[in-house]
């Protein structure tokens, strides 16, 4: 038979039938420690390489050693480097971290996406679904750290997917697998927490009493991140926001602004047409 | 690495990189190790994590010192003046481990009446001929007391270098020289080491080097701390260290300091020489070196006494120690080169090994082919045209070729250079004929890597290398049964070795890959042959030797490289293949093959006391055992496994025999480590700070030799030296990214690394830069009297000027990894370094040399096209596999 029309045949059916999803797992996540960052990229390069992403082009920033700037649609980790010189000892300090999806608890993009193509998969991490997908981009906007983009090429968003497809297969994702240090650290985001906030501790007792937690749990309007991080300086160093807005926080607040606003329009309009016959 | 070999034995990293976990302290110079050896660098990262002290002291702040707890800068090339200084501070506050030393070390031992150190003769030492500016002296002036010097061996100055096992190790008449182990006799080895580093104060280390007395007091401190009975202290050195005019005095330097520290052969000490390539310890083991056989056994040479077979064994024959066994190990390796044509009468073929009769090193290679003297060239995974020191001088050489093949993935450099390069080149006034032959990748093809820490590992073939890309072996093959074929009926003697070489190494059945279907190249050769035969076999019943202790010396046996003997003990057996973990085992012993005899850390009879009880519970590793009157521990002894601590030799003993049950270092003729080396290194007994051949500064503690005397220059036109004054007052270095391979055959094709660093840049201190009127990002030129770049100006603080002998000094640094090939170009830091040879190895110095920096662009510039991107995607949708479970990328 012909097996185009199969395939129109089995989508036809696949666009009625509702498989029932996997059944759900404990949650899985990234913990990424940054004091054994030491800026090798591998995890750039296998994440591009298991999931066949391109190249973002070649240009030199002279940003110190970060040539990719940025996550984007087809850079789903990112090591940022920051060089820090302190006049008064004359040392230097050079921070290094690697940036991904964060995999909120109560993520914006998932929330603000119209046709449900963004979900929590069985691990509990945030996925686009690439066949809903249609482009329309609210989770780019949505998004509080800039993860996710929208690939010109093909309209979709696209961003880090924890290698969804090697979890299912009972694999560490790419980048944990490649990291020679153990800075990126994959496992049961229980698990992972527990282990960051001994790390925590254990840097504390040597001294290290800048290291903490970044979104180890709710703080502010922000959910929990499930791909968390130990960081060494403010989080605007390693340009994360300090107080990520989550936009369904504020959504009753911007209906009433939005109703009084139009109330007050409609006034003022009223008022303009209302003022007496012209002469 | 004769550095380590004149000092414990064998010219290889001491220990494994898995080790270093268990450092309480990890000193790292001359090696960028986070950048250039990721991986290792787990290992560092686990000792900082289990609370051990990370040092780096390096020109340059890069990865690897971030993430060090103490970073020191010192100005690149006055290594020796910090090391020298550290020896002075272990001696002058006796830090030194007295009961190792005592017993490890020739510390005792006493020197000739002649010797005359560099203290004394203002910079040199007894022995040198300032005609032929070498130490032909040294065999007499360096030499132990009561020992008859060169014994009638022959000279071949300059021409040889001291790379194998007979040179290094050295040769005595009696495994127990004259000692005074009261250390009152101020000829003994102790006295003159602390007269010799007497003016390395941390004063003069700062003053040297550029770091404050502070820092170094503080490094030195620290490594102390960190040594002796309960801690040990780690070294890591790489290219950082050797690619100077004083490369091996400086690794020279660094065993005094472990040996004093007594830190050789225990767990989490050692020296850890990262090398450079993959596999470069496999191409000096097996080796591509010009004046050495398998194994680092002396090529035989015109410039010796080395006529016959007897001839040569009596020139590099040692009487005591493990090398008395040379005539089992060259004997063998004629019978697996000329099997039944090597019989006793004609000397196992000895003859039709080539002489060498001069240094054929690669650079002066170089200089032969610029000066018309070569006629072709093959290149394997190399690319001279932008990774070999002096780039200009190196393209202008291969215009004087007549042909070159260039196997490579990829068109390097070095393959275009007669259609593209700075110097746009003009293809018809060249008149070289290149052949350019793809090569298959390493998950194309069965063999082996002898990676860093002496580790053999096979990797299987995968796929079939696409269209006409062939293995190196494939070529080489072919290349042999060829030449064979063209000499067939050759009767001139010459010919013979070529016509009686063993040469089969064909599949017996078609080659099968691992799904079980029949490769489609033809004549592949099985690499397990070649392996078989490097492990050796005896040649009546061709059954493998279990280990190189089965070779004899009467032609019975074959063996192709005897250190690598027992790698493949029996017919089914390639212990380079096993992967097995063997659990709470950290040696893995199971996991691939470590020569010598699959010891992970050599010289590990030193881990234990002289009586073979731990040092301490906390670094126990070999000990004794009296009840079953044998070494154990984790890993395999570097030692006759039976001999116990026990046990002293006669004087006149002779081989393994001659070494005594505490003498833990058995590749030197005395079992001891050489704090001073009579014999092995060709610039000194001792390390000794000389400038760079190229520095703008004078020498501070010599001001009447302010380089190394033994250094050979190339006076050429297009290597000339810049003058020692302010024309080029700018120090240079070059280092490596983690995000790009060596001169980039490797990385510069493949997009994913491109984007990571997609330009040649140069590091500039803020000073320097608002000197110059050069802007960060701006582009900024760098010149010298070899040629001129320009780059990105990369202004940072992690380059700084330095307080060098009272004035300031800049110092600029700049990654080797661009050329004109490839899909991101960039200035070639190698038109900067010049060709020069150090003494012992003819290693050039890219390290340090000199140039004057300004900002903007060079005039007249070819500008060079790179190569498009590789076009998306680069790989086809993977079959049976469904759409939505493809890769994501594949669709963008």
């Amino acid at each position: 038979m012909n097996e185009g029309l199969v395939q129109i045949a089995t989508d036809l059916r696949d666009t009625w039938t509702r498989p029932e999803p996997p059944a759900a797992q404990e949650e899985t996540g990234f913990f990424t420690d940054t004091t054994l960052c030491i800026g090798c990229k591998a995890c750039e390069v296998a994440c591009k390489q298991w999931n066949q992403l391109p190249a973002d082009g070649f240009n030199w920033t002279g940003n110190s050693y970060d040539n990719t700037v940025t996550l984007s649609d087809t850079t789903w980790r990112h090591v940022a480097f920051v060089e820090q010189h302190d006049a008064a000892t004359d040392s230097m300090r050079w921070l290094m971290m690697s940036d991904v999806c964060k995999h909120c608890q109560h993520a914006p993009c998932v929330e603000v996406c119209p046709t449900g193509a963004l979900i929590y998969n069985e691990f509990g991490n945030v996925y686009v679904q690439q066949d809903v997908c249609n482009g329309c981009a609210n989770c780019v906007v949505g998004c509080p750290f800039g993860v996710i983009a929208r690939n010109k090429a093909d309209g979709r968003a696209h961003k880090c997917t924890l290698c969804y497809d090697r979890q299912k297969d009972g694999m560490v994702p790419a980048c944990a697998k490649s990291c020679p240090t153990e800075s990126i650290k994959f496992g049961k985001v229980s698990e992972l927490r527990e282990q960051a906030r001994q790390r925590v501790e254990q840097l504390h007792a040597r001294g290290e009493t800048d290291a903490y937690l970044y979104g180890n749990e709710t703080w502010g309007e922000y959910s929990a991140l499930n791909s968390f991080f130990l960081l060494k300086d403010k989080p605007i160093v390693y340009n994360l926001p300090e107080a990520p807005r989550r936009p369904a926080a504020h959504l009753k607040r911007n209906y009433l602004f939005s109703f009084m606003a139009s109330v007050a329009l409609t006034a003022v309009s009223a008022l303009l047409f209302s003022g007496g016959e012209r002469g | 690495m004769p550095g380590l070999g004149a000092s414990f034995g064998r010219g290889a990293a001491t220990s494994f990189q898995e080790d270093m976990q268990n450092a309480d302290c990890v000193l790292i110079m001359g090696s960028n190790m986070a950048e250039a050896h990721p991986v290792g660098f787990r290992f560092p990262m686990m000792a900082r994590e289990r609370g051990a002290q990370l040092i780096h002291v390096d020109p340059h702040f890069s990865r690897t010192s971030a993430m060090c707890q103490q970073y020191v800068r010192i100005r690149t090339g006055s290594d020796i003046a910090f090391l020298g200084g550290l020896i002075h501070y272990i001696l002058e506050n006796d830090r030194w481990f007295h009961e190792y030393v005592m017993a490890y070390t020739n510390a005792a031992t006493i020197i000739t009446e002649q010797y005359r150190d560099a203290e004394d003769l203002g910079g040199i030492f007894a022995g040198f001929n300032p005609e032929t500016r070498s130490y032909d002296g040294s065999r007499e002036a360096w030499q132990y007391e009561g020992h008859e010097g060169s014994g009638g061996r022959t000279q071949a100055g300059h021409a040889e270098k001291a790379e194998s096992f007979s040179e290094r190790t050295g040769s005595l008449d009696s495994a127990t020289p004259p000692t005074d182990h009261s250390l009152k006799n101020p000829r003994c080895v102790l006295n003159i080491l602390r007269r010799h580093y007497a003016r390395y104060t941390p004063q003069m280390v700062a003053r040297i080097c550029g770091c404050s007395k502070e820092e170094f007091v503080r490094v030195a401190e620290t490594v102390c701390a960190n040594s002796g009975r309960e801690r040990t202290t780690c070294l890591v050195y790489a290219v950082g260290w050797t690619q100077h005019s004083v490369g091996v005095q400086i690794i020279r330097a660094a065993t005094i300091v472990q040996l004093l520290l007594g830190n050789m052969g225990r767990p989490g000490g050692g020296i850890m020489a990262m090398r450079g390539h993959a596999s470069i310890q496999g191409s000096t083991d097996v080796p591509t070196l010009y004046e050495l056989l398998p194994g680092y056994i002396m090529q035989p040479s015109a410039l010796r006494d080395h006529g016959g077979l007897a001839d040569y064994l009596k020139q590099e024959e040692v009487k005591t120690g493990f090398m008395a066994n040379l005539p089992k190990f060259l004997v063998s390796l004629l019978k697996a080169w000329y099997g039944e044509a090597a019989t006793r009468e004609n000397d196992f073929g000895y003859n039709w090994i080539p002489r060498i009769d001069g240094n054929y090193s690669h650079l002066a290679c170089t200089v032969r082919m610029l000066e018309g003297k070569m006629r072709g060239m093959f290149l394997f995974g190399q690319n001279p045209a932008a990774g070999a020191p002096n780039g200009r001088a190196n393209r202008e050489a291969l215009k004087k070729l007549k042909w070159l093949v260039v196997r490579d993935w990829f068109e390097i450099d070095t393959a275009a250079f007669w259609h593209k390069g700075p110097e746009n080149p003009d293809p018809a006034a060249i008149g070289t004929e290149v052949f350019f032959i793809p090569a298959a990748a390493s998950a194309e093809k069965d063999g082996t890597f002898t990676n860093t820490q002496r580790l053999l590992q096979w990797h299987d073939k995968a796929v079939d290398p696409p269209e006409d890309c062939r293995s190196d072996t494939w070529f080489v093959y072919e290349l042999g049964k060829r030449l064979k074929k063209l000499y067939a009926h050759s009767t001139r003697e010459r010919d013979q070795g070529l016509l009686n070489l063993t040469w089969d190494y064909e599949f017996d059945h078609a080659e099968r890959l691992p799904d079980g279907s029949i490769s489609r190249i033809h004549g592949e050769t099985d690499v397990a042959k070649i392996l078989m035969e490097i492990n050796g076999y005896t040649v009546a019943d061709r059954q493998q030797v279990a280990d190189f202790n089965g070779l004899k010396d009467d032609g019975s046996t074959a063996c192709g490289c005897w250190i690598y003997s027992g790698v493949y003990p029996e017919k089914g057996r390639n212990r380079a293949r096993s992967r097995k973990r063997t659990p709470g085992v950290y040696t893995s012993p199971e996991w691939g093959f470590a020569w010598p005899l699959n010891r992970r850390m050599m010289y590990n009879r030193a881990s234990a006391d002289p009586k073979g009880r731990p040092w301490s519970e906390r670094k126990k590793y070999l000990s004794w055992d009296e009840e079953e009157q044998r070494w154990t521990g984790p890993d395999v002894p570097d030692f006759e496994p039976k001999k116990p601590p026990s046990y002293r030799p006669n004087p006149d003993s002779r081989g393994m025999e001659a070494i005594a049950g505490d003498a833990p270092f058995l590749m030197k003729p005395d079992g001891r480590g050489w704090l001073f080396a009579p014999m092995g290194v060709k610039d000194g007994p001792l390390p000794t700070h000389y400038e760079p051949l190229e520095s703008p500064l004078g020498n501070l503690l010599y001001p009447d030799q302010r380089n190394n005397p033994t250094i050979e220059r190339y006076e050429l036109p297009v290597n000339e030296y810049n003058p020692p004054n302010d024309e080029f007052p700018v120090i240079a270095t070059n280092y490596r990214l983690t995000e790009h391979y060596l001169s980039g055959p490797m990385s510069r094709f493949n997009s994913w690394l491109n984007e990571l660093q997609p330009g040649m840049f140069i590091e500039i201190s803020p000073e320097l830069a608002s000197e110059k009127g050069i802007e960060h990002g701006g582009w900024m030129v760098a010149w010298n009297r070899r040629g001129a770049i320009e780059a990105r100006a990369m202004v940072t603080r992690r380059i700084m000027p330095l307080k060098v002998h009272g004035r300031t000094v800049h110092q600029i640094g700049m990654p080797f990894h661009w050329g004109f090939a490839g899909e991101t170009v960039g200035a070639i830091a190698n038109d900067l370094t010049s060709i020069s040879a150090d003494p012992n190895v003819s290693m050039h110095e890219a390290k340090a040399f000199t140039v004057n920096v300004r900002a903007g662009r060079l005039k007249g510039h070819a500008e060079i096209e790179p190569l498009p991107p590789a076009p998306w995607p680069t790989r086809e949708e993977s079959p049976e596999t469904a759409k939505s479970d493809q890769p994501e990328g594949q669709a963008i």
